[in-house]
């Protein structure tokens, strides 16, 4: 997913000579075609991330467009109170891009992790808060974050995360891309877990039941048409995210349909609990940790199916 | 340079400009004892650095607030807003009537600078430690852009303290932002106590210079000086400025300055008539 976005910010920078991308002396290498093509308007910004934000709201308030890119929970929880004040309090059009997230580092330990930051984020008024699946949803959530004019916080993997589109769908923040039918359980996965969620359906349809998947990539702003339609149509809905369930996308959805009437489906959130990770393990370890696997989730599913 | 942005502005004679500080004094205590709002005493420690910086330094044009190769200054230390205003006001951004309404319910200046609230008003403050790095965001973007404005970012003592504001001193040295000046209100407060006692910012100019900045300390009050310094600006030695400014918290107010109570302490009417008295201006 790194490699795709920095591919996507070097074209996107040729487009366009607002662009402009910091970084937080991460990403060695990757930046090397950025660099050759565009010298100026790339910025290592030292491990400094809260000025790093700073100055990026500087040059968007100065006509640029900057790009923010450094580990997850470096450029977020350290950073709130410039990304709120700085970014959303100017509303000003600043891309961050967190790289690493959820359990991508899971062997570096919880400084590492991000589990809380979508949850964080999406009480920023003007904030657009977004967890592209793979490669392909990270290049047009690029594009698509370069044209708004609110700040975009996308929240990507780290490299080698298998793709599920074939190619660039079309992105539009706050719409579900919808990837399998289903009328009996539907799958609403942000972000890298999203793979998992369409191993889940496929265990699911051996026992006869329909569970549809989108790439619910938008925690802010919520596809509410497609949760009023899988609310009504199917018997459970299940969100999945290497996230806490408390703030994410379940939690956004718990919000949302505490204020519905009488919905047809219980929803059910998949992610991390409200614990650090204090085991010493890689990522899919993690997510086994977690129960977040095909084997797991589809029994959790299948007999919340069965018991409504 | 494009046209609409006028040299640097009107008076310029010293004599001229100290009325005009006295006045801008006299309006501050008005503006805090109608609105009933606090931080005077460190409105009243920069008025020579706002006085200096928006008649004798600036290019800027009250007509084309968002020209964009105006000279951009922040007041960082947005608790001193009611300066920021009065000398706005008073340099034609907006109307001097705005201040008889500073900080009152639906009014368009707040009690510290919301976004875009006024003309003039450059970057909303008032959560301490944000000016500088936004400021020199502001001077990268005129690097790139290829304009040749300064960006001038007002600190406070107290501000100091913030981690950002040295990350951002880390920076702009390293990209020879020498458009860029910071000048630090040094009045030797902070809210609830001495500002060289609650944290270690004594040799203030030594640690900017060491951080790789031009740091030059002056009397904060002497508006020449204060307007050479700036004038130096961009640095032909490729550093960006740093201006210790040793400034009196309360200045020109003598039961005011120096006495930290005037962080917080509302001015009742006898008060403002006698600050009016002690100004000349009765």
């Amino acid at each position: 997913m790194r490699n795709a976005f920095a591919q996507q910010i070097t074209a996107l920078a040729q487009q366009d000579p607002r662009v402009v991308v910091l970084s937080g002396d991460i990403g060695n290498r990757l930046f090397d075609d950025l660099k050759a093509k565009c010298p100026d308007r790339f910025f290592n910004c030292g491990v400094a991330e809260a000025n790093m934000i700073g100055m990026a709201a500087g040059l968007a308030l100065s006509g640029l467009r900057p790009v923010c890119y450094t580990i997850t929970p470096f450029l977020t929880y350290r950073c709130l109170e410039q990304i709120r004040v700085d970014l959303c309090y100017h509303h000003v059009p600043v891309v961050l891009v967190g790289t690493g997230s959820g359990l991508s580092y899971a062997s570096l330990g919880a400084t590492h992790h991000s589990c809380e930051e979508m949850g964080m984020l999406r009480l920023l008024p003007n904030l657009t808060v977004a967890a592209p699946a793979d490669a392909w949803e990270v290049r047009a959530s690029l594009r698509a974050a370069l044209q708004s004019p609110d700040p975009v916080y996308l929240r990507i993997g780290k490299k080698g995360e298998p793709n599920v589109h074939a190619a660039e769908p079309a992105f539009t923040f706050g719409q579900a891309i919808p990837l399998r039918p289903g009328n009996d359980v539907a799958i609403l996965a942000a972000g890298t877990v999203l793979p998992v969620a369409l191993a889940t359906a496929e265990t699911l349809a051996k026992d006869g039941i329909n569970a549809a998947v989108y790439s619910f990539h938008s925690l802010k702003p919520l596809d509410t048409a497609t949760l009023a339609e899988v609310f009504q149509h199917c018997r459970v809905v299940a969100t999945l995210e290497e996230h806490s369930i408390l703030g994410g996308l379940g939690g956004a959805i718990a919000e949302w349909l505490a204020d519905q009437r009488q919905p047809q489906a219980q929803l059910i959130r998949c992610g991390t609990p409200d614990k650090f990770l204090h085991l010493t393990c890689e990522q899919e370890e993690a997510r086994e940790h977690f129960g977040l696997t095909p084997v797991a989730l589809s029994q959790r599913l299948r007999d919340a199916f069965r018991s409504r | 340079m494009s046209p609409s942005v006028s040299s640097p502005a009107a008076p310029g004679q010293s004599s001229d400009l100290g009325l005009i500080a006295r006045q801008l004094r006299l309006r501050l205590v008005q503006m805090s004892h109608t609105a009933g709002t606090p931080h005077l005493g460190s409105a009243l420690s920069c008025v020579e650095i706002l006085v200096a910086a928006y008649w004798n330094v600036l290019r800027i044009d009250p007509a084309h607030p968002e020209d964009p190769n105006r000279d951009r200054f922040i007041l960082s230390k947005g608790h001193a807003a009611s300066a920021l205003y009065a000398v706005l006001a008073e340099r034609g951004f907006f109307p001097r009537a705005w201040l008889d309404t500073f900080a009152q319910h639906g009014a368009p200046l707040a009690e510290q600078p919301a976004p875009h609230c006024a003309p003039g008003v450059e970057l909303a403050t008032g959560s301490l430690g944000h000016g500088l790095p936004v400021g020199v965001g502001m001077a990268l973007a005129a690097r790139v852009q290829k304009r040749d404005y300064r960006v001038v970012v007002c600190l406070s003592d107290g501000e100091c303290n913030e981690g950002t504001v040295w990350e951002a001193a880390l920076f702009a040295p390293a990209h020879r932002l020498n458009h860029l000046a910071v000048i630090i209100d040094y009045n030797k407060w902070q809210a609830t106590g001495r500002s060289n006692e609650v944290m270690s910012l004594p040799s203030l100019r030594e640690k900017w210079a060491a951080f790789g900045w031009n740091a030059v300390e002056l009397d904060g009050h002497d508006l020449t000086a204060i307007t050479t310094a700036l004038q130096s600006i961009p640095s032909p030695c490729g550093k960006p400025t740093a201006i210790i400014a040793n400034t009196i918290k309360g200045k020109g107010v003598p039961f005011m300055e120096d006495d930290n109570n005037w962080h917080y302490r509302i001015p009742k009417a006898e008060e403002v008539t006698k600050a009016a008295l002690a100004l000349g201006l009765s």
